[in-house]
This record gives structure tokens, sequence and C-alpha cells, in this order.
């Protein structure tokens, strides 16, 4: 999982326009970038699983992983090409360092359990629009009754979900038994700190805030 | 001993045994596999069965699902094209409730397209024991390897297990004619059996009917007519058939569950018998479609 980093975080603009193409997901791709730098600049270790559920606008990821030096730079220049492995939505046969293949939207979060279950560290990142999708409360209910507490939800709330949430969408994790926190998902301290902050015998919900 | 019921002495076993086996419920089959650190039960969520199903695969090991058909196969459809085969993982789906197994139940706990909509997506190997025994040497093939594999229980068996044929699990021929070629699939060859007892037909047999074996076909075919005896949805197989004779002319009856909401109660052997899959039916079929002399 972890990888010298070979750029900083200032150098993602530059990597992000090289990532051309009908990109239809921009600010979606751009809600996810600084929780995505924040996981692998400080916080996922070797052994730790990173799952990017929410895969519309996956530049943001493409430019993170080419940052630390897991997906060649050069790859990002071919984006969405017919013979480019990153297109739409990440395909993880194709994509050095992708650990799910996402783009229908509420996979992540059960496959995540699957994978916690089996002993490892896992964070998954999903949209709060795509939790309009039925299939993560499945996940979300049992991971809270078993108290899984190796599993970490990292949800962007940029107010995709038509419908929204409200009361908010750490209380509803909350009811089902997580550790949850609300963070600016732009103070890059302030998501690292709510990352490690976890809980014996719950699992742990940061919801990263990204309004417009 | 019903399938079923060995099913789960199988999958207790390779908890015990099997440092490589997980077993993933929702709810079903739950009283019967006693509980074990690898036994996860999910409680009444399908979809989350498969996802759990693949985070465990992509982690190593090897997982063994199960509920009834409906619940397995038609509600978490899209779980097993994208969270096992995109992902490139396998797992061992084993389903209870076969075609009208739950004739009481209704038509929601009843998936006779359960087949035909995993034949559609790629890469799943697609078993129909007919007994018991073959149930035991299918299951412990599967438990071995890595693939995704489709095991479909039936409360129907047949009298006696067929042994596997000489290259793997193909087509077994039961004995020759010169009349059509009759594959009958899992439980439906006692059924098959009685309705050509005075026939001089071929008779074979087929359990793995995904990947379909094309070339045994061709090799079993003396003549032109094919009858295909499937214990799910009439025709599922009838496309395989098709491209394994592309180059050779030939007729084909497909029997099965017909394609309808069939809105009855009552007795498994009543639903076959209503869908032409007893012995008589399957007689009056081949009659009707057999040309004089």
């Amino acid at each position: 999982m972890a990888a010298t980093a070979t750029l900083g975080y200032d150098d993602l603009p530059a990597l992000l326009k090289r990532l051309t193409g009908d990109e239809k997901h921009d600010w979606s791709s751009l809600s996810t970038l600084d929780v995505l730098w924040v996981l692998y600049d400080r916080v996922l270790r070797e052994d730790d699983r990173f799952l990017l559920s929410k895969g519309h606008g996956p530049t943001a990821f493409y430019a993170v992983l080419a940052a630390k030096g897991i997906l060649p730079l050069e790859l990002l220049d071919g984006f969405s090409s017919f013979d480019s492995p990153l297109g739409h939505h990440p395909d993880r046969l194709l994509v050095p360092g992708a650990e799910l293949g996402s783009g229908s939207l509420g996979h992540g979060l059960p496959i995540a359990v699957g994978r916690a279950l089996a002993g490892r560290r896992v964070y998954v990142l999903v949209g709060d629009g795509e939790l309009d999708e039925g299939s993560n409360w499945e996940a979300v209910q049992y991971a809270g009754r078993i108290g899984l507490e190796t599993l970490t939800a990292v949800v962007i709330d940029n107010e995709s979900s038509t419908y929204q949430w409200p009361g908010g969408i750490e209380r509803r994790f909350a009811l089902e038994g997580w550790h949850a926190v609300r963070v600016d998902g732009r103070d890059h301290d302030a998501v690292e700190l709510a990352l490690r902050d976890r809980r014996s015998g719950r699992p742990s919900c940061v919801v990263a805030e990204m309004l417009r | 001993m019903s399938m079923r019921e060995r099913f789960y002495e199988l999958a207790s076993e390779a908890l015990r045994n099997d440092e490589r086996t997980a077993v993933v419920l929702a709810d079903i089959g739950t009283a019967k596999i006693p509980e074990h650190p690898r036994r996860f039960n999910v409680g009444i969520r399908e979809q989350l069965m498969i996802g759990v199903a693949a985070g465990l695969a992509l982690e190593g090991y090897r997982p063994v699902v199960h509920s009834y058909a409906p619940f397995l196969v038609e509600r978490p459809y899209e779980q097993l094209k994208v969270d096992l085969g995109h992902q490139d993982v396998g797992a061992v789906l084993v389903s209870c409730g076969a075609s009208y197994d739950a004739s009481v139940e209704g038509r929601t706990h009843q998936a006779p397209e359960d087949v035909a909509i995993l034949s559609a997506l790629p890469g799943w190997t697609v078993q129909v024991p007919g007994h018991v025994v073959e149930l035991e040497r299918l299951l412990a093939r599967a438990l071995r390897r890595d693939d995704r594999i489709y095991i479909r229980l039936s409360e129907e068996e047949n009298h006696a297990p067929v042994p596997a044929g000489g290259h793997g699990e193909g087509l077994v021929v039961l004995r020759e004619g010169a009349g059509p070629l009759v594959v009958a699939v899992g439980p439906t060859l006692g059924e098959t059996m009685a309705a050509t007892a005075d026939l001089d037909v071929t008779l074979a047999y087929l359990s793995t009917v995904r990947p379909f074996p094309h070339d045994d076909l061709r090799a079993a075919l003396r003549g032109a007519d094919v009858v295909l005896v499937e214990p799910y949805l009439a025709g599922t197989s009838a496309a395989e058939v098709s491209a394994a004779l592309a180059d050779r002319p030939h007729r084909l009856l497909a029997l099965g569950v017909p394609n309808a909401e069939f809105r009855h109660y009552g007795e498994p052997h009543e639903h076959r018998a209503a869908h032409g899959l007893d012995a008589a039916g399957i007689r009056a079929s081949l009659e009707a479609w057999t040309p004089a002399g």
C-alpha cells in the first residue's frame, strides 16, 4: 500500500491537468482529492487496504497514486483512451494500486466488511450520494452490530444526495454503533486526526464535509 | 439424507479442516452449520452476503455462500457480476430450493431461471448434482479451486449417482441407441430414464452444465435430434446446443420449467407433472416431437 513519496500535494494540480479527456465528474473528482491525499500521505500503512467505492470521478485518485509513485506518471496522459488502463471508473485489474474495481455504487462498503473480517485494517471511501444505495446500509448495520473495529468508512459529503441526509450522515452511522465524526474535509490535520481517532469495538466513520 | 443436509455436514467439516474455507450465510442454514470463527452470518442481507464473500476471497479465503436460489442468485445479481466477476475473484455458491422445491412457498421462493441468468455472466461453472454422492464429489473439487462455481441443490434426487466421465465432469453416455440423443440434467435423470426405457435412444447424463461440453455433445450425437431435459427454465442450454452443432443440421427439443408465473402451491411432484417433467410428460413430449417412422 504505502510507497515512497515522489511528489507533494502542491504537485497534484499539474498531475490533474495531464488527465485530459471528456471527464464528466469534475467536482466529484476534486471533492475526494484532499481526503485521498491525507490517506496516502499520512495514514495508510503497508498492509492496510484502501477501497475507492465512489469510483465516479477518479482523476484525483489517479493523481494521488501517481504522486506517490504507485502509478507511472506517463499513464496519466492517456486517460480514458482505448488502450489506457485509466478509465472513468477504476478497474482493479488495470490500475496499479487500485484495490477495488468500482463505478456501480454501493459495492465497496460490503466488500470492505469482508476484507475487514479477514483481519485487515480497511479504509473505504464512499460519497454521500452513494449512500442512497441500500446495499451500503446492509454493511453499515452489520459492521456496527458486530463491532468491526478494523473498518473505517470515509464519507465525502458534497451534498450530492438528491434528498440529502437531514440530521446528518454521522448520526445514522452512530445509531448503528459506529464511532462517527464530521470534519472539514479540506483541513488535512483534522482529517488525519479523525482517521486515527478510533474506538475499541466499533467501526469508524469520518464524514468529510466538502461543500462547494 | 438430502443433498441439502449433506451440504451442511460438508461445509461444517470444511470449516474444521480447511483454514482456507469461510462460510457466509444470510440466516439460511445457520441452525445446521455450527458457529465457527470463519462462519459469518450477516442476517437477512443478501447483497452484503456476496460482498463479504468477495472481500474474503480478495484476502485469500475460499468463501462458500449459501441460501435459497432466489436470494443467492437473483436478489444480489449485480453483486455476483461486480463483487465477484469484475473483481476477478471466486466463490462457491450453493443454493437450495431448486425450481419448484419450495412449491408451497409460492413464486417468491422459486427461481427456475437461476441457471439462465447466471450463465449470462462470464466465468461461472454451474453444477447440478442429481445425487448426494455427486454433490460430495463436486463440492470437494470446488473447495480446492479458486474460480466461481454455482452448485444447485435439489430436493429431487436420482436413485443412484452417475460416476464422473473419463475426462472429468462432462457428458456421460449411459446407453446408446439409434434414435435421438436425450440429455438428462441432474435430478431429471430418473424420470427421463423411465420415460425412455423402451425407446431406442442414446441416453446421456450431465451435471456440469457450464461450461457446456460442446465436444462431448458432438461425439455422442449419431443423428440430428437432440432432447434436453433440464430441471430449470426450459431452453436454458438451447443456445449451447446450437453453438455446439453450428455446422451440423440438427433439431432440438428443449424441455424444462416453462417461463411463466405459475400460481400454484401443493407438492413438488405436482409441479413436476404440470411442467411435463415427470416420466409421462417427458414421454408425451417425445412422442409429439419425434416424427412418425
